[in-house]
């Protein structure tokens, strides 16, 4: 074997342009130190294996080298022989100044795409290329009278902004390039079966097994396990224990949700008010909520597939349904936030990939939940990553995958507590489509087992089951395997096959491999009918491998086909023809429905349905529900306004929270609109910077219509999270996340007898009953929230034990979360309606009542509130949305925006900021039921009320606006006024302006300058400026 | 229209705004073959013999991140169409063939030497963004050339771009001279209203220079683009088209459309007088 070495490095100019951003990184990272940084930039270094025979390496092949890994306007480039590695001298920099290295590549068996890539180009272009690794070599100059940076802060600067030490080395001030030892291990034996003994163990050898396995099964689970294995006279190989422990995770079997639970209710003096058993939660609660909404005459019929795929599908049009699936993947983006949150995307979008026989993505969601990134360092857990590097780096993954999938990311929102700072949630989502008949699925027993897509390797071993651990301050090197980088260009061959195999029934069932890998995507695949596996044949990335690692691997980018058996060869060439590897791995159906794996015939796993599906054994746990004791509404009045700030300052600080401030930061680094099907954008209005309530896809644009003479009809997502009012009342927070997620929908033109939800708790530790009791209340909540507005969940997913010990072995649980996702379908998409006011003149109304509803609210956080009463739901929420989706309907809504975070106030700011238009709100038009407590002005502009919303209306149309809304039940002045309107804005520019109820303006402030203190925010956590706001109209 | 302009849009792995460009070139009346490149580079340097360029009248790179960008923007593509592909392209441009490539597929023609054409080889390239980052928003572009059969000198098109790797660098500052005396800078980012240049970001959202956001060949048959006119062809997608009021806010083609719509007039194929295209509205 010959070895090339090849630098790429920018010339002058390039190098201090590309410099740039680099060195504002560093800054950034070193924080106070980082005033020893001059300057940063970067070069490439390839190695390149060629094969043995290659002979001299003529110039021909250094011309191609050239080529592919160098650009000549924007680089220099040296190639020669590897030898020692020795690396061409730092480039000379102007000012003298002290320079320290830092190379950094991926640890030998993480994917390296780009690796992948330069393999393949190169023989491609005739060059016998056998292996490419790729590093970044980065030239720290220190200041002139600083000198170079110390030992320890260029170590951290690496460990920060340069790499990311689980997934990366770090060599620093090396003058020769260090070989990297191979991945794998050749002679490692890869093929036998491997005992492991549990019949004889006791209850404390059970434990200490699963926890050397990391099997993240109880002492109970292991019991049921060992008493199988002794009924069959027999010890399990690791294969099976594997199997049995990726089956049974939380993460597969939900055990929690599914068990049984016994549930107390307390008063606040600990005495009982309520005793019952819960026996199986999500049965009670979200499926019994949804089987309520979908039966009867007039239930809703528009459901297709419920719980029981990768995702739910629902009815769209004539031709299409559309699927939704929404994931979390919170620990592996806890320890590598790129990584993590870059396969989970990856790993959501395969769920829609394997819906029914197949669908295609047409939209991604993100919602992070993150501790502040102004978190001073000292405060940070021992263990954990810095909030700032975990946005950072969960918004780069995002993108990546995204963007290079070519699927937009339009929809999401973002969330700062302390309470996530050990333990961030990833939610990531995608929304899909398929043909109408498509989603019905099922192997058949002689369907060939059809591996398609990247290769197995050691990356990405158990993942399921560390999900469902906790975190601790180890985690990081303990779990390293269960972190992995995605490589989405593999999963895009997959997805641009997916429809043509589908669509050429070449395809009875598919499911990704995710948690568990091949034993959960063929064992559930097979869960009915059996399967028999020749494991030996999967391609391994490398070898050494044990056939329980090939098991359980969740290497991603993976997915299995269940094909017709004499529809294989078709299959195949359709994958082929993309250049995606597929393997035969088997077939499904075996005597007994059992799950067989073999390794070159010898039988590693067989195991029935009986034990492996339906074995686990139930648990019982313990909840408990302290009925809050809140303060009554006039006290939290009263105590609202004892001193504080005049209300314009208050708005401004409520604008430049991070939780209420535009995510202008996130939503440009997304492309949003690839696919050319977005019709509402996250920025709406002529500066594009208002903030839409839900984004609109449009799947079958009027121009693939043809000869249809029907509008366009559309996908409106929202999104609703309030987990700052579930320490007052979780079952209120699950039931205003619902309506807020409807609201959204509603304010886009949607209508929620139209809309579908999905659940994702993201919860605590379940064994501790407090914790547990408030994801009962919330499920409860979340149901009763599905039955008053009729609609359906259509898929969900819950992620427990989000719980951190801190190195001082303190145990932190994440605040009880639920995202709610409403995905409407509006049949015209000419109804869609964005969030601004259009023009001077319309007219606004606020429909919905406003209460003392100020817990939990960013208000309270301001003024100290102890004990307020959260928003709740009530039964006039469905009317109140319903009518305003009449009006949607009848077009006579030019704008809409909901009231959430911040109240009246914000949301009046936000149409201003919106519209570039003045903005007049009088307080004493708005309706009020104070429950007998007077109005103030601070509680009317800040109450976070639920199901809220403002409309602009032309002034032509008010009163048939105020008909539709009388006529589907509302009253006028109760429960909608118009309360403002939209005025040209004057000289220097628009204002908003909120008259008090004493006839004085309480609020008077420059339209501009509360929308720069909105958009900064989160540039300044970058060090960044927002650009200038671009005109829209020309 | 007597005869129908074929286009082919030339697919690879990670190329993924092959559908909306179908989309445009369809409504502008071509017929279109996607096609992947493994299916006309059968073999290391090898061209499928059964493969012809002949029928087509246009070629169209859509954007993407082909090969990941692994080794840099349209870096693998760019060197594999080169290889297996160049004599046969530039045969075709000079048989009067259309040549289009938008975002990724600008970058790709760029590495395969399309663009700026054989003069300028090596001369320009399209360098990580300015801000260090991937951006996504709209931005309006000026014509600025007679050259190029594909757009009109001094009208204006807004669309959006998507991209992290669309700075456009020249070897020396000598080079914009050159392209522009030879007519061959076809886009710049404008700021609407205001005249100072160089334009700021983000009106220029990646600091390319001279503001240029699109190049083509001398012949100006051969045209590049960072932005995305596909991006802009049905009625929705003009970002402010919730503020029409009547039902033709749903019908109404966007302004990205007519680069299509000439591309298909000036390429091989189409009659000549005919206009080609479609009509957008169906039965109301």
């Amino acid at each position: 074997m010959t070895t090339w070495l090849l630098v790429a490095r920018p010339r002058g100019d390039e190098a201090r342009e590309r410099g740039r951003a680099l060195t504002d990184e560093a800054l950034l990272a070193l924080g106070e130190e980082g005033g020893a940084i001059a300057a940063v930039d970067a070069e490439t270094i390839y190695e390149v294996d060629l094969e043995d025979d290659t002979g001299d390496v003529d110039d021909a092949t250094v011309d191609i080298f050239r080529r592919l890994f160098s650009d000549p306007v924007a680089e220099t480039f040296h190639a020669g022989p590897r030898a020692d590695g020795a690396l061409p001298p730092p480039p000379e920099a102007a000012e003298s100044a002290p320079v320290r290295t830092v190379i950094v590549r991926r640890r030998a068996g993480v994917m390296d795409p780009p690796a992948l890539s330069a393999v393949e180009a190169l023989r491609d272009l005739g060059v016998a290329a056998t292996d490419v690794r790729i590093a970044r070599r980065y030239f720290v100059r220190g200041t002139a009278t600083g000198g170079a940076l110390s030992d320890e802060a260029i170590g951290r600067l690496a460990r920060r902004a340069l790499a990311s030490d689980v997934v990366d080395e770090i060599v620093i001030d090396a003058a020769t390039l260090p070989a990297r030892p191979p991945a794998g291990d050749a002679s490692a034996p890869g093929s036998r079966r491997r005992e492991v003994a549990v019949r004889e163990l006791d209850d404390e050898a059970l434990a200490a097994l699963s926890r050397d396995h990391l099997l993240a099964l109880d002492v109970h689970e292991m019991r049921a396990v060992a008493a199988h294995f002794r009924k069959l006279e027999r010890e399990p190989s690791d294969v099976e224990l594997e199997t049995v422990a990726q089956t049974w995770s939380e993460h597969c079997k939900h055990k929690t949700f599914r068990g049984v639970i016994e549930h107390v209710t307390e008063d606040a003096d600990g005495v009982e008010l309520d005793r019952r058993t819960i026996d199986d939660l999500l049965g009670r609660t979200i499926v019994d909520a949804t089987t309520a909404v979908t039966s009867g005459e007039d239930g809703r019929d528009d459901c297709v597939s419920l719980f029981a795929d990768n995702a739910g599908v629902v009815r769209f049009d004539e031709r299409l349904d559309v699927c939704a699936k929404v994931e979390t993947h919170n620990h592996p983006s806890a320890i590598e936030p790129y990584g993590g949150s870059e396969t989970g995307v990856g790993g959501v979008i395969r769920d829609i990939l394997g819906t029914g026989q197949g669908a295609w993505p047409i939209l991604n969601i993100d919602v992070f939940c993150l501790g502040p990134p102004d978190l001073p360092a000292d405060e940070l857990p021992e263990g954990s990553l810095h909030p700032r590097r975990v946005l950072a780096g969960v918004v780069a993954g995002v993108r990546d995958y995204g963007n290079r999938m070519g699927i937009p990311t339009a929809s999401g929102a973002l969330i700062f507590d302390r309470g996530y700072v050990g333990n961030p949630l990833v939610f990531v989502g995608t929304i899909g489509v398929i043909p109408r008949g498509r989603s019905e699925k099922g192997a058949r027993p002689g369907d060939r087992i059809i591996a398609a897509g990247g290769r197995t390797g050691r990356d990405g071993i158990h993942g399921a089951t560390f999900s469902s651990l906790e975190l601790t301050s180890e985690s990081e090197t303990m779990s390293g395997g269960a972190v992995q980088i995605g490589n989405p260009i593999e999963e895009k061959k997959v997805a641009d096959v997916i429809e043509a195999a589908r669509d050429a029934d070449l395809v009875h069932s598919v499911t990704d491999c995710g948690a568990g890998g091949f034993s959960s995507a063929v064992g559930e695949m097979a869960e009915e009918i059996g399967a028999v596996v020749d494991l030996e044949r999967a391609p391994l990335k490398y070898p050494g491998l044990t056939p329980a690692e090939v098991w359980i691997s969740e290497a991603q980018e993976r997915m299995v086909f269940a094909c017709p058996p004499d529809r294989v060869g078709e299959l195949r060439a359709l994958f082929d023809a993309a250049g995606v590897e597929t393997t035969d791995l088997g077939r499904f159906g075996a005597d007994d429905r059992a799950l067989v794996v073999r390794w070159e015939g010898e039988e590693l796993l067989r195991l029935g349905p009986e034990f492996l599906h339906d074995g686990l054994p139930r648990t019982r746990k313990h909840a408990r529900t302290v009925v809050p004791t809140l303060a009554p509404a006039s006290e939290t009045l009263a105590q609202l306004d004892a001193g504080g700030e005049p209300l314009g300052a208050e708005l401004r600080a409520i604008l430049g929270d991070l939780d209420v401030a535009s995510k202008e930061w996130v939503t440009r680094q997304y492309d949003h609109e690839v696919q050319g099907l977005t019709a509402l954008r996250p920025c709406a209005g002529p500066r594009a910077v208002g903030p839409q309530d839900a984004v609109a896809v449009v799947p079958r644009p009027r121009s693939t219509l043809a000869n249809e003479a029907k509008a366009p009809a559309a996908v409106v997502v929202g999104l609703g999270l309030c987990p700052s009012y579930g320490e007052l009342d979780p079952h209120a927070m699950a039931m205003a996340a619902v309506d807020e997620a409807l609201r959204n929908v509603v304010a886009a033109g949607g209508d929620p007898r139209r809309t579908s939800l999905l659940d994702n708790f993201c919860w605590g530790d379940p064994n501790d009953p407090d914790i547990l009791g408030a994801l009962v209340r919330t499920s409860e909540g979340a149901a009763d929230a599905a039955r008053l507005f009729g609609c359906p969940y259509i898929s969900g997913k819950d992620s427990l034990n989000n719980t951190y010990r801190t190195a001082q072995g303190e145990r932190v649980s994440i605040p009880g979360t639920l995202l709610v996702t409403a995905v409407g379908v509006v049949d015209d998409a000419a109804r869609l309606v964005s969030m601004e006011p259009k023009a001077a003149g319309e007219k606004l109304y606020l429909v919905g009542v406003t209460r003392a509803e100020l817990g939990g609210s960013k208000i309270a956080g301001i003024r100290a509130l102890t004990r307020a009463a959260p928003p709740r739901v009530t039964d006039r929420a469905p009317i109140v949305l319903g009518a305003i989706a009449n009006a949607t309907a009848a077009r006579l809504v030019r704008g809409a925006h909901d009231l959430s975070e911040g109240g009246l106030a914000v949301a009046a700011a936000e149409l201003g900021i919106g519209a570039d238009l003045t903005i007049t709100v009088d307080l004493a038009k708005v309706p009020w039921d104070g429950g007998g407590a007077a109005a103030t002005d601070r509680a009317l502009a800040f109450a976070e009320s639920t199901t809220r919303l403002l409309l602009s209306v032309d002034p032509d149309d008010a009163a048939r606006l105020e008909e539709t809304l009388t006529g589907a039940g509302l009253q006028a002045g109760r429960d909608f006024a118009a309360v403002g309107e939209v005025v040209a804005a004057g000289e220097p520019g628009p204002r908003l302006t909120v008259t008090g109820l004493a006839g004085d303006a309480v609020i008077d402030e420059p339209i501009d300058e509360l929308r720069e203190h909105w958009r900064a925010p989160l540039y300044r956590v970058f060090g960044q400026q927002p650009p200038t706001p671009t005109p829209l109209g020309g | 229209m007597t005869e129908n302009v074929a286009a082919l849009i030339l697919r690879a792995p990670g190329t993924n705004c092959d559908r909306e460009t179908v989309r445009a070139l369809e409504l502008a009346g071509a017929r279109c073959d996607s096609v992947h490149v493994d299916r006309i580079c059968t073999a290391p340097g090898r061209t499928d013999p059964a493969f012809s360029l002949d029928p087509y009248g246009i070629v169209a790179v859509p954007g993407g991140f082909t090969y990941g960008d692994d080794l840099g923007a349209g870096v693998i593509l760019g060197n594999r169409i080169a290889r297996a592909l160049g004599e046969r392209l530039a045969a075709f441009v000079d048989g009067g063939g259309i040549v289009l490539g938008i975002c990724n597929g600008f970058q790709v023609l760029v590495q395969a030497g399309l663009l700026p054409g054989p003069d300028l080889r090596g001369a320009v390239t399209l360098a990580p963004n300015r801000s260090g980052r991937f951006e996504c928003r709209w931005v309006h572009l000026e014509g600025a050339t007679d050259r190029s059969p594909l757009l009109e000198r001094g009208a204006i098109l807004p669309c959006p771009v998507a991209h992290a790797e669309g700075r456009l660098a020249v070897r020396d500052p000598g080079v914009l001279d050159e392209l522009e005396r030879g007519g061959q800078i076809a886009f710049r980012y404008v700021r609407p209203g205001c005249d100072a240049q160089p334009v700021p970001h983000p009106f220029n959202p990646n600091g390319s220079a001279g503001d240029v956001a699109g190049i083509c060949d001398p012949t100006g048959r051969v045209l590049g683009l960072m932005p995305h006119p596909e991006r802009n062809v049905e009625p929705f997608h003009d970002p402010l088209w919730t503020r029409r009021r009547s039902d033709d806010a749903l019908h109404r083609p966007g302004p990205g459309l007519e680069l299509f719509r000439r591309a298909v007039a000036a390429a091989p194929g189409a009659a000549d007088g005919e206009e080609a295209g479609v009509a957008l509205h169906t039965a109301d």
